[in-house]
Parts: C-alpha cells; sequence; structure tokens
C-alpha cells in the first residue's frame, strides 16, 4: 500500500506503480506521479520543515507552485542534491532521497524552535534596530548568528554534474498555461493555422481540473477533455506542447522564457537529455492563460500543520487519491471550499464542520452541504488553532465575540478566495487596475501584443472562460496573419458558481499585537508586523514590504501579497489602490543557474582566443595569461626557473642578444582611401598628412573629453593605405570608435577601416642582433639603417612569403616586427627562431616586453593611464599637434580641470633601497606620520624588478609629479612605509642610442 | 531583448547584434576647437533622458556595422521607427499622433 492515506479508487494514478523514497532516512512508499507532497501526505506525514525566523513547525500549504512552507533538499546522488525544492512541484521518482531543512537536531523536535519564544524581540524590522550597537559586534557576532540561525536549505557543495539545454524558438501564438483556458484558446489558434507553442508547469494539461470535480465540456469529463485536446494538439504540425515547463518571465517585445524540466522526474537518468531545457521564445502574439492562485485565511495560528488550502485538499485527493486527514474541517470565505468539504464526504472522510466567515454563503453550496449532512457555520471565524506538530483543534466563535467552542481536527482546509496570476502580465510591463466589486488586481493596460484570458483576467464562469479563450485564440492567430483554418466552438458545464472571498485579516487574526496570525509563511510575516510597520511610519506598499520583508521569499508572496496590502490600507485608512500593489518581477518561479548559464561553462564560459604561434609556444613549455580573451605566453620557464629568474633571464638575453616575442595580438586596422590621411588627422594628436609612405609614427588616440583613449604605431604604406595597430584590449573598441566618428561625424571622407588583427601573426624580432637574425631571410628590402631606419615600414617576402616589415622598437632596443599572413605565422616563427636560437637568443613573454618598456618608459595605455590622463599628464604632449584645427579630443583637452595645475602626472620612482619592488595600485603620500586619511598624491602604475638596471623601477602618477623629480615620497603599506624618490620616466639607455643600432 | 529593425539591413533582429550608442542628433560642432566651456559641456556632457521619447543611435554591430538612429519610448521600450544616419530627426508630434491613431483603430 503507497500510504495509509490513499482512498481506494480516488485519484488518477495508478495503484500497481509504485516507487520507493526516503524522507529523513525514512523509506516510504509512492506511486508513480505522485509529488513528494502528495507521497508524504499519504503516509500521513503533514510537518516537513521549519519555519525561516520562528523555527515553527511547517506542514505543506499548497498542491502547486506557489508553495512557501514545503522546502526540502531532494537528492539523487551526492553530487546531483538541490535545496529548497518545492514538495508540491517535485514529482517522486524511485530512489529519491528527500531531507527536510532548517532544523536541529530533528524535525520533531529543533532547538532553533527557541526563537518563536523569542518571537516578541524580533518583531518586523528588528534588525534595524536591535543590531545597532555596538558598531563592531555587527560582523563579529550578530551577522554570523543570523545567518546561521535563518535561512533554508544549504547550497551543495559538487559540481553540477547535469547539462542543461537551450532553445531559441519563434511562434505567431505562445498559450501559457493548458488549463481550460489555454488549451481552448491554443486549440482555437492552432486550427486557425497559426503557429503555435502552448506550455503548463505542470506534468499534465488540465490546469483546475486537476482538482475539479463535476466538470464537462462537450459532455465529457473536464479531465479527460484536456487530455485529449492535448493529444489533439499535439498531434498538429504547426503546435508544440510542452508539459512540466513554466514560462518564468516576460520580456521586452514579446520575448518570453521557458524553462522545461527534462529528467528531475525520471528514476534513471539518460545522459543524452539534458536536465533542463531553456525556452527562449520570440511569438508575434502571447496569451496568458495563469489561472489563479487560492490565498488562506489569516488566523491565530494558521500555520500549523495540517492547514491547508481547500483547492490543495481537492487535488490531493481527486487526483492523487490522498485524503489530507480523517477529521478535515473547513475555514472559508468563498464557495469554492464547500466542493472540497463535499468530495471529502463523499469518499467517506468526516467533516466535522465548515465554518464560513460570511452570513450569506452561495445558495447551491449551503443546500448541497445541508444534503450531505455537513454542519456549516455560517458568520463564524477560526480564532485560533490548536496542536504543535500537526493542528489537532480549531476554536470557533461567533463573529463579533461570544465565547469559542473547540472542534477537533486533524486537518483544515481554508479558502479567502481567488487571486488572479497577473504576474506574467505585470512583468510586460502592462498595469493592473483594482476591481474593486471583487476585491482584484485584473489586468488593466497592455503595454505588450499580449491577452489574458481566463481566471488570471478575472472571468470566473466557465463558459465565458471558454468564450472568451476561443475568441482570443482565434483573434491573435488572425492578427499574426493565420489564415483559414477551422472555427472551433465547445460547451462547458460544471457544478456549482462561486461567490465570495476576502482579503486581509480575518477576525481570528485579531486586533492584538501578540497573535501569529500568517500572511507569509516563507519569511515569517504576521498581520500584526504589517500594522507595525504602518505604526512605525511606513505609507507605501513598497517601504511596508520591505520592513516587515513580506512577500520577499523565493514565493514571491503568490499567497501573501494581498493579504498584506489589505491589511496595510485597512491600517492606514486608504482604499486597497492607493496603497498600491508591488511590482512583480521575473522568474515567476525560482529558475536553476544551470538552466540560465546553460552551456556557458568551463571552456565554453568566455571564448579563447590564441596567436598563429601558440602550438609552438606551448610546446616551449611556457606559461601563459589572459589578456581579455587572449592567451598570450607569459614568460618561458626553463628547468628550474621560476617566473622572477626566467624573466630576468629573457630580459638581459634581450638586451645583450635579441629576443623573439609573439605580438599577433596587437589590434590591426587597415585605413584605406583617398581621404584616409585625413580621417586619421582627426582621430589622432599627431600630424599624418606629412607622414611619406614607408615610415611609422607612434600615435595618441583621445576621446573628445581630451582624454588618452589608445595609443599604438601606425604605419603608411601608400598615399592612401595605413596600417594602425592599437592595444591588443583597445582593438575592438578603437575600431567602433573609428566607425562612429567616420560614418556619422565625418561621413564625407572616402575611407574605409577594415579589421585584420587576425590577419597578421606579428612576431617582434628585438636586440642588438635583431639584423643580423631576419636579414638572411627577408626577400626585397634593404634593412641597413640608411635604407630602413628605426620607425620604417615596407612591404616584401620573409621566407618566400609576403611580410609588411616594420622596424621599430617597444623594447628600446634595434627591432623589427614582422607581419605575416596568420596562416604562415608559426612557419615564419620558427624560421626565424632556427636563426635566433643558435645565437643565443631567447624567446620572451608578456612579462618581460613589459619589464623592458618600463625600463624605456614607454606607456601601456590602460596600465599606466585609467581614462582620467591627457597626453600631457602621460608625458606625451609631443605627440599632439599645435596646429591642427580639429581633432577628436582637441576641446576637451582645453577644459579648465585638463590643464589646472598640479595635475597628477606620470613620473618614475626609484625606491631608496633598490632591491624592494614597489606594489602595483600602492598609494603615495608626501608625510608618512600625517594622520590618517592620508592625503594620497597618487598610485604606483607599473612596477618591476629590472634586471638590465639591477634595481627595481617604477612608473606612478603623482600629483604635480614633474615639479617633484628629485623628491622623496613615500609608500605607506600595511607592514612598512617604502621611502621614493620621484625620477624621470627612463631609466635604462636614456640616450636612446641602441634604438637606432 | 529587444527586437530593432536595421534600415540597411531591412529586417527585425535580436538586440544581441545591437550596441545602443546613446543620443541621437547630437552633431560634434564644426568649428569645436573654438567653443565656450558651456557650449562643449551642452554637446559632451548634458542630455536629457526623457521619459518616453527618446531619439538615439543603435549599431547593428554584429551585422551590418552600420549606426543608425530610433525613436523609442523609454517607457514601453517600443520603437516607433528607425531610420538611416544622417536622414533628418523624424516629427515628433506625426509620430505621437500616429500612434494615437494605431491606438484608436484597435
Amino acid at each position: 500500500m503507497s500510504g495509509t492515506n490513499r482512498i481506494a479508487g480516488a485519484g488518477r494514478l495508478t495503484p500497481a506503480r509504485t516507487a520507493r523514497f526516503t524522507f529523513d532516512g525514512r523509506t516510504l512508499t509512492a506511486l508513480e506521479g505522485d509529488t513528494v507532497a502528495s507521497a508524504l501526505l499519504a503516509n500521513g506525514i503533514h510537518l516537513v520543515g521549519r519555519s525561516f525566523k520562528y523555527h515553527r513547525p511547517r506542514g505543506i500549504l499548497s498542491a502547486g507552485a506557489e508553495e512557501p512552507n514545503a522546502l526540502l533538499d531532494v537528492s539523487r546522488d551526492a553530487a546531483r542534491r538541490q535545496p529548497n525544492v518545492r514538495a508540491t512541484v517535485q514529482e517522486v521518482f524511485d530512489g529519491m532521497k528527500v531531507e527536510s531543512q532548517n532544523r536541529w537536531p530533528s524535525l520533531a523536535f529543533d532547538v532553533g524552535g527557541f526563537n518563536d519564544l523569542l518571537s516578541p524581540f524580533f518583531a518586523a524590522g528588528f534588525y534595524y534596530k536591535t543590531f545597532m550597537w555596538p558598531k563592531a559586534a555587527w560582523h563579529a557576532i550578530y551577522e554570523p548568528f543570523i545567518r546561521r540561525a535563518a535561512g533554508l536549505g544549504v547550497a551543495p557543495t559538487e559540481a553540477d554534474p547535469d547539462h542543461y539545454a537551450s532553445r531559441y524558438a519563434h511562434c505567431d501564438v505562445l498559450v501559457i498555461g493548458a488549463g481550460v483556458a489555454g488549451l481552448s484558446a491554443a486549440l482555437a489558434a492552432a486550427k486557425a493555422g497559426a503557429k503555435v507553442i502552448l506550455c503548463d508547469e505542470q506534468p499534465d494539461v488540465g490546469g483546475a481540473l486537476r482538482y475539479e470535480r463535476g466538470t464537462t465540456i462537450d459532455g465529457k469529463d473536464g479531465w479527460d477533455w484536456a487530455q485529449a485536446t492535448a493529444r489533439t494538439l499535439a498531434a498538429m504540425d504547426n503546435v508544440t506542447v510542452l508539459t512540466r515547463t513554466t514560462g518564468f518571465g516576460y520580456y521586452n517585445h514579446n520575448f518570453v522564457g521557458l524553462v522545461e524540466r527534462v529528467t528531475d522526474h525520471l528514476p534513471a537518468l539518460d545522459k543524452a537529455l539534458p536536465r533542463e531545457r531553456l525556452w527562449q521564445v520570440r511569438a508575434k502574439k502571447v496569451i496568458l492563460a495563469n489561472g489563479s492562485i487560492e490565498r488562506h485565511m489569516v488566523f491565530a495560528n494558521n500555520d500549523r500543520p495540517g492547514i491547508m488550502l481547500a483547492s490543495a485538499g481537492r487535488t490531493y485527493l481527486n487526483h492523487y487519491g490522498v485524503a489530507v486527514g480523517s477529521k478535515v474541517g473547513v475555514y472559508t470565505a468563498h464557495d469554492s471550499a464547500y466542493e472540497a468539504a463535499f468530495d471529502l464526504k463523499r469518499a467517506g472522510v468526516a467533516v466535522p464542520a465548515i465554518v464560513d466567515c460570511r452570513d450569506n454563503p452561495g445558495e447551491a453550496v449551503l443546500a448541497e452541504a445541508r444534503r450531505l449532512g455537513i454542519e456549516v457555520l455560517t458568520g463564524h471565524s477560526v480564532v485560533n488553532a490548536g496542536g504543535k506538530l500537526r493542528v489537532s483543534s480549531i476554536s470557533v466563535a461567533r463573529n463579533g465575540g461570544g465565547s469559542a467552542r473547540k472542534i477537533a481536527v486533524d486537518a483544515l482546509l481554508v479558502s479567502s478566495g481567488w487571486t488572479p496570476s497577473v504576474h506574467l502580465f505585470s512583468q510586460s510591463r502592462g498595469k493592473v487596475k483594482f476591481d474593486a466589486q471583487t476585491q482584484r488586481f485584473l489586468p488593466g493596460t497592455y503595454l505588450q501584443d499580449c491577452l489574458s484570458i481566463g481566471a488570471c483576467n478575472g472571468t470566473d464562469d466557465l463558459q465565458a472562460t471558454i468564450d472568451e479563450a476561443l475568441a482570443a485564440g482565434e483573434l491573435t492567430a488572425r492578427a499574426a496573419g493565420a489564415e483559414g483554418g477551422t472555427q472551433v466552438t465547445l460547451h462547458g458545464d460544471n457544478a456549482y458558481g462561486w461567490t465570495g472571498g476576502m482579503i486581509g485579516a480575518a477576525e481570528g487574526a485579531g486586533p492584538d499585537t501578540s497573535v501569529k496570525a500568517f500572511i507569509d509563511f516563507q519569511h515569517d510575516v504576521c498581520a500584526k508586523d504589517i500594522r507595525l510597520a504602518v505604526r512605525e511610519g511606513m505609507q507605501s506598499i513598497e517601504h511596508i514590504k520591505r520592513f516587515t520583508t513580506n512577500g520577499m521569499a523565493s514565493d514571491q508572496g503568490k499567497l501573501s501579497n494581498m493579504h498584506g496590502l489589505a491589511i496595510a490600507a485597512e491600517a492606514l485608512g486608504k482604499d486597497i489602490p492607493q496603497v498600491g500593489l508591488t511590482t512583480f518581477r521575473q522568474p515567476y518561479t525560482p529558475v536553476t543557474f544551470g538552466a540560465i548559464v546553460n552551456h556557458s561553462r568551463g571552456n565554453l564560459f568566455d571564448p579563447a582566443r590564441k596567436t598563429p604561434v601558440h602550438a609552438w609556444e606551448e610546446a616551449q613549455g611556457a606559461a601563459f595569461e589572459d589578456v581579455g580573451n587572449w592567451k598570450r605566453a607569459w614568460f618561458y620557464p626553463k628547468a628550474g626557473e621560476g617566473m622572477h629568474e626566467a624573466v630576468a633571464r629573457e630580459c638581459k638575453t634581450v638586451r645583450e642578444v635579441a629576443g623573439l616575442f609573439d605580438a599577433s595580438t596587437l589590434g590591426k586596422i587597415e585605413v584605406v582611401g583617398p581621404d584616409a590621411a585625413q580621417f586619421l588627422n582627426l582621430m589622432y594628436t599627431n600630424a599624418w598628412d606629412t607622414l611619406k609612405p614607408g615610415r611609422c609614427r607612434y600615435g595618441i588616440m583621445l576621446r573628445d573629453d581630451g582624454f588618452v583613449y589608445d595609443d599604438g604605431v601606425v604605419g603608411r604604406l601608400a598615399e592612401d593605405r595605413f596600417h594602425v595597430t592599437t592595444t591588443t584590449g583597445g582593438a575592438p573598441r578603437v575600431m567602433n570608435h573609428m566607425e562612429d566618428y567616420l560614418q556619422t561625424e565625418f561621413p564625407h571622407l572616402k575611407v574605409w577601416l577594415t579589421s585584420t588583427t587576425e590577419q597578421w601573426a606579428v612576431i617582434a624580432v628585438q636586440g642588438p642582433k635583431a639584423r643580423e637574425i631576419i636579414a638572411p631571410l627577408v626577400e626585397g628590402i634593404d634593412l641597413t639603417n640608411e635604407a630602413f631606419p628605426h620607425m620604417s615600414v615596407a612591404e616584401g617576402k620573409i621566407c618566400g612569403v609576403p611580410t609588411r616589415l616594420f622596424r621599430m622598437s617597444f623594447t628600446g632596443e634595434l627591432g623589427f616586427e614582422v607581419n605575416v599572413p596568420a596562416d604562415y605565422g608559426q612557419a615564419v616563427w620558427e624560421a626565424i627562431w632556427e636563426r635566433a636560437e643558435p645565437m643565443g637568443a631567447c624567446a620572451y613573454g608578456t612579462e618581460t616586453m613589459h619589464v623592458l618598456r618600463a625600463e624605456k618608459g614607454y606607456i601601456i595605455v590602460g596600465q599606466d593611464t585609467d581614462g582620467t590622463l591627457t597626453a600631457d599628464d602621460a608625458a606625451l604632449s609631443w605627440a599632439v599637434s599645435k596646429k591642427k584645427t580639429d581633432f577628436v579630443g582637441i576641446r576637451g583637452l582645453k577644459r579648465p580641470d585638463l590643464v589646472k595645475e598640479g595635475r597628477k602626472q606620470l613620473v618614475g620612482l626609484l625606491t631608496k633601497d633598490p632591491t624592494v619592488v614597489l606594489e602595483e595600485g600602492a598609494q603615495i603620500v608626501a608625510h608618512p606620520n600625517q594622520p590618517k586619511p592620508m592625503t594620497m598624491l597618487g598610485h604606483v602604475t607599473s612596477s618591476y624588478w629590472s634586471e638590465n638596471c639591477g634595481r627595481s623601477i617604477a612608473l606612478a602618477v603623482v600629483a604635480g609629479g614633474r615639479a617633484r623629480l628629485g623628491q622623496t615620497l613615500y609608500v605607506p603599506m600595511a607592514d612598512r612605509t617604502i621611502a621614493v624618490e620621484v625620477s624621470d620616466m627612463v631609466f635604462f639607455d636614456k640616450e636612446g642610442g641602441r634604438l637606432h643600432g | 531583448m529587444l527586437l530593432i529593425y536595421c534600415p540597411y539591413c531591412e529586417e527585425e533582429r535580436s538586440e544581441l547584434e545591437f550596441r545602443g550608442a546613446g543620443d541621437a542628433h547630437i552633431a560634434r560642432p564644426d568649428n569645436i576647437a573654438d567653443i565656450t566651456d558651456e557650449e562643449f559641456e551642452e554637446y559632451f556632457f548634458l542630455r536629457q533622458n526623457p521619459k518616453g521619447l527618446i531619439f538615439e543611435r543603435w549599431r547593428h554591430i554584429h551585422g551590418c556595422g552600420r549606426f543608425f538612429n530610433a525613436a523609442r519610448d523609454t517607457v514601453s521600450d517600443r520603437f516607433y521607427t528607425t531610420y538611416k544616419a544622417g536622414e533628418p530627426k523624424p516629427d515628433v508630434a506625426a509620430i505621437l499622433n500616429g500612434e494615437r491613431d494605431k491606438g484608436a483603430a484597435r
């Protein structure tokens, strides 16, 4: 027997098909198709967790996605463990392990329950007041304690072994929700010829028909009609039916996120299947058929395990065949809960009483209750619920006072009416309007191309829902361009029309400030907390929400928002619309990180860019560093060398012999056209029309605000052709910056820009022997100083392949940069290496490149500048043309603050102790003993050990730096203060003779 | 995610292919070197950030690469129109009236 509370003949599950699972170590039997909740209830278990703040015993409140209480830790194996799973949504599979959360040492005896006794100290907003003093105690004591005591599940520690899929889909009509409304609308749209996607969060379609009885559509039982309709739809070529699929987010321009749970219900994992599939749907029209959510009643101790929504009680009985108790009371303000009593009574379960706080319930349900012999107490309220780990009794009193009568129950079904699910409508940024007559928010003004139908639109009557849905399906299909097809008509009947509903606190919540009448179960917010918030001066619902945390748990107030709002409105003496409704945000229900991250993990998290020489570098044992997406050779350690030794050797070797450096990542832009020089005149501070073909120039690029944006060497190949280089990291934005000005400010110029970064491999050969190394390999270019001096460029051949050869240097040595088509990169590199290695040259990486350029005071834009430095600040004013009448930044750099005295300027720093290497980013002060906070003059931007100088060197920005040459400044560190002397920026070969070697 | 009509490709494409580029119809002064500090402030720094209709620039960066202009409602994110760079600014009243007419027809 799959549980003692299973009623023979009730429900839609197959009794023979069982599944075994454990709950807190106890093995239980379920039926296939059970949720964890229905399986626990079948086994007589109501107590499933402890509450967030007070650690109160909690049970299962609902049978759906709105569940605030029954959050459990569910695992398949050690790595597949998920906390905070809603028991009402998770289907049971054979072998599943389920653990309760937030309790110690056990669920039935929880030490944290002590909090409940201390609750007078834990009123709403107590965090803001209680833990104010002493200040230091917050980090040391209060926060760690609160974090340990509060919270629900524990995050898994192992990496997620599952994979997730992602799919884009386009359709004419997306229907979210497959109850009567959604199915009817999808059918009408599909028959009209539209491409339709229909999704529902449940394993089966049917929506409210899951708990309903006595509903017929076109003469069929409602549930059977729903399943048959889904089969009809699924068989159509133009329809996709997705179950276990939640429409969780409605974004701009009818872009809707769906998440499909593919394997979480399967006993055996199929490795080929993704755990979940994220659907990103762009729909021409969206139909929202999200239904409505039943609200609980707000009264004293309404959180006792065994107290649940009436519709949940019906679901467990009519769908899962489970009676939620043997003596089930009903407390309601709405006719719908009567049907729960009828169903239970007919199934043989005792129903001691229906307590209705209204004086005049619907006549039909009242008559039926009498016919079934159920006592109905109209004009009464439940003023308290007894029992600790499970409800044992209710105290019922006539409204307005009087003595209470105690009724023994072991479960209580409650309903205060239904809240239309306007979540997705609100996410679409439509505006809701309050319907005063039915006391509910309904879709008002639409902003996107969608339609709400059925219960989420406030349509209560079955036939009205069907008619509305069919009309919406056909209308949206036609509007999306569907032609032809057939029209659908359906006829629906149900047992009772429903009336009633209330929001806010019932009489049983009392005016008292000590009564715990919960409105938000997951965050332990009571009616009194809302009143307290109002007394403390909160006026707006947004403030009340944040003060009390009402509706801020992972269920996002699906049950509590309306109650909280009504209580606040009453306390404020305002109408509900004046108090306002908080905004619904995506996602509707929690979505796993796995579904969102999807394939973008591990190697696929971010693309890796590799240069044409990468394989060679790897084979040489290079260490790599990430520069943007690039993998760059950092240094080439020999056996026994650490980074420091390797870099010191490489630095020495380059200056004594030569070195090869892979500069392929440099950004490269081909600028071509009759107006190319004029365009570059505008983009860079330098003058380009005076540059002769065959020559190069170092250029500075500013933004229009006058700050340095990028730099690089530009070679002129012909009158109308330039080879522009940018920083490695700046390549894409420089290209965008150039395109922007070319397309929108200077469109009259005849210039074309092409990114060639990945088309050229760049091999820098630097050092005294650079010429000797490459000379025998080069054809058609005279490499002598006279014919090819520093800052020259020529086209020719190297190793028989075309090259653009630059004579330039980022090391201060005689140097060449060999550009060859990327496909030849490694072959040419190897040919050069074959000559270089026997001469004693080395390959060097980015770290050595950094040190060598710092020895020469060459800046790196983005390291030595940070977007707030002008060309003059960076000691580059020589590169700014005084003659030009326009270039980008010409006006910005004249702004008063940019020409002010005392700006931070780039200078060199030499530590008094030459062996001390400063930390990059360290702050610089004039007086080390001044009181804190000290006046900071600037910071270290680059700092290295220089083997060539035999000491440490550094670059720094310092206020008024160039006027401080020779001054002693200080760098205060945590453990000591380092004295430094301000110097110029060139540390090696100050005359620069080596460039021309 | 927005759906944006590229006036060069003449197609509606996903926002993923585009990059926003700030306010439209802010011309860089021809005599920029000679303008006053106040004029430069106006040109470079000050923006209206309107609630409602905005004219803004987009680049179809992962498509044709062209910059173009759009009239968008910052509240609803609805695009009233997109048009090529260099084309005149559409008439605001006409745009809003057109919307009203469409609204009435629905």
